[in-house]
């Protein structure tokens, strides 16, 4: 007995690290007098550089706590990106702190304890881990989103986030009771035994349930009008964070879920997949086009992105889930990147965020406006940028599965999507100039630089990057 | 008449249906929307507990006991977000939630 329990905590040791730090850090803000903002933001970017060095050292692999958690290739892939994504959305929060005199040490802790639930949610092998991980991570994120108190807007956010969160998570519970109820367990592998049996009505009912709950975290269409109402009213930095570390989560839980719980009920959720991973391409291309809030755009340009990485889901298949990783990996590289610009997009008199105000920046700003010109063509997904390669992944293990409409359909869309990034693109080039901005701090341009290396020099890296991704697809199979 | 599992699934199904028709057809108090999002978890934690009972099971209790901690700790956050959003617009009415739209 206390042998199985040493071995569990040994094994979930970078999990550990993160919750003992918050508590701790917690403490030194809350003992510490005068401004402590930057000096915890700064442990809190250690600690979750830690935990990542630890999983990368350690590579344990295994069970733990009754089967309720589980250690492979894939959740180290997953969970040394969200604490990456983390950790860089910190590092873009500091300077941003100092110049708005939004000032509190709250927000660190609160990104730390929602990525201890994000690594719980990666981790989880049974209906139990997943919902206490699924609702750490959310609770952080509602008040994250309503964090700047004094803005009508940043608090409205967390309002509309917090209500839809909530039924999203409603849902998802309901679904966890009827797979439970009609499969007589909690566990992936039961369920997944018992699913196998006769189809059983009452169980699909709730896998429909759970991918509804799931789905709404990563704003796929039809759960995904919360999107631009918290992208736009959240302060940026934590925009960037809602934009990466739950996406990647969940992305990750969606894929335990279907692939390992209802494996065997493929057809019946390919079709779900299939629907979600359509409806949220075109949106995200067509509803983008009208906007003229950049932040605005980067929630449907998210919407879009996680349907294009949905195709993968939906190839059920080893390549698909290796095109789901890298997507996710390529997705968060260019999102920190291009947030690292909007965060950079400052005048004399204030932050601007309209598109508008981006016009004739190349001839003020021309080495932000080259890399943000890069970044955009990899988002539209232009040949050899790293965007390319995310769609180029997907795309074939659909075509491989015979999903031909699928394909056909994701490449007119992002055809379609094309058109609004370059928009952006000529409105920085072509157009008259509105007055450029401010210099870009340091660690916004060691975010934006590193990001527009990755992207460019993708094609150079990408050998390794495949074959970590393809182990971490081996895991499902 | 036995009350059988289908009686609890089908008041837990109905508490569900509420709590979501609570959620989008009221067009007054957000309070309200915090007491459908109760409800729904309640419809719920009725399943787990009678699924719990007719499997002779104990895990389905030991979830119910969980989704109430977390359910305690949402409402605290929906409430105390619901504070500061009074404060800066001094309503708490659902159609003056509508300064983003799009």
């Amino acid at each position: 007995m206390t042998m199985d329990l040493l071995s569990s905590l040994s094994l979930s040791t970078p999990e550990l690290i993160l919750a003992v730090g918050a508590m701790v850090l917690l403490m030194v803000g809350a003992y510490s007098r005068g401004n402590s903002s930057t000096a915890v933001t700064g442990l809190a970017v250690a600690i979750l550089a830690l935990a990542a060095v630890w999983i990368l050292v350690a590579q344990a692999h295994g069970t733990a706590f009754a089967g309720a958690y589980v250690q492979d290739d894939f959740s180290v892939f997953m969970k040394v990106l969200t604490l990456a994504g983390s950790a860089f959305t910190l590092i873009m929060y500091v300077g941003f702190a100092k110049v708005e005199r939004f000032d509190n040490f709250e927000y660190p802790v609160l990104v730390m304890l929602s990525t201890l639930g994000m690594m719980v949610m990666i981790s989880a092998n049974s209906l139990l881990a997943l919902y206490l991980g699924f609702e750490l991570q959310s609770l952080a994120l509602y008040v994250v989103a309503a964090i700047n108190r004094e803005s009508a807007r940043s608090s409205e956010a967390g309002l509309k986030y917090f209500v839809l969160g909530a039924l999203g998570t409603g849902m998802m519970l309901y679904g966890i009771s009827l797979t439970y109820g009609y499969t007589g367990s909690i566990d992936f592998a039961k369920v997944a035994a018992a699913v196998t049996g006769e189809r059983q009505l009452g169980a699909l009912f709730g896998l429909i349930f759970i991918l509804a709950g799931l789905t709404f975290k990563i704003s796929a269409v039809p759960f995904h009008m919360w999107t631009p109402d918290v992208y736009e009213g959240a302060p940026t930095p934590i925009t960037a964070f809602f934009a990466v570390s739950p996406k990647v989560a969940t992305m990750a839980l969606i894929l335990r879920v279907t692939m390992d719980a209802f494996a065997p009920a493929a057809s019946e959720w390919q079709q779900i997949i299939v629907f979600i991973s359509i409806a949220s391409m075109v949106l995200g291309s067509f509803a983008a086009i009208g906007q003229r809030n950049f932040k605005r755009m980067m929630a449907y340009s998210s919407i879009g992105h996680m349907g294009f990485c949905l195709v993968g889901l939906a190839a059920d298949s080893e390549a698909g889930i290796r095109g789901v990783v890298i997507y996710m990996l390529i997705y968060v590289a260019m999102t920190l990147g291009t947030f690292a610009f909007i965060i950079a997009m400052r005048r004399k008199e204030g932050q601007v965020e309209r598109i508008d105000d981006l016009a004739g920046c190349a001839s003020t700003n021309p080495w932000m406006a080259t890399i943000l010109t890069i970044l955009l063509f990899s988002l539209a997904g232009i040949p050899p940028l790293a965007g390319f390669w995310a769609k180029w992944y997907v795309f074939l293990a659909a075509i491989n599965s015979g999903l031909y409409a699928l394909a056909v359909i994701g490449v007119l869309t992002s055809v379609v999507a094309a058109f609004y990034y370059l928009r952006i693109i000529k409105i920085m080039w072509f157009d008259e100039t509105a007055g450029g901005f401010l210099p870009m701090a340091g660690e916004l341009r060691f975010v934006f630089g590193l990001s527009g290396a990755f992207v460019l020099f993708y094609v150079l890296i990408g050998g390794p990057i495949s074959t970590y991704a393809e182990a971490a697809a081996r895991s499902f199979f | 008449m036995t009350v059988g599992i289908g009686h609890y699934l089908t008041l837990s199904a109905i508490l569900f249906t509420l709590g979501i028709f609570g959620i989008f057809l009221n067009r007054r108090n957000v309070i309200v929307i915090l007491m459908s999002i109760e409800l729904l978890l309640l419809a719920a934690n009725l399943n787990f507990v009678a699924f719990s009972a007719t499997l002779h099971d104990l895990v389905g209790q030991v979830f119910a006991l969980f989704v109430l901690t977390v359910a305690a700790a949402e409402a605290a956050i929906g409430l105390a977000i619901l504070v500061v959003f009074f404060r800066n617009r001094g309503t708490i009415a659902v159609e003056d939630v509508n300064m983003m739209k799009g």
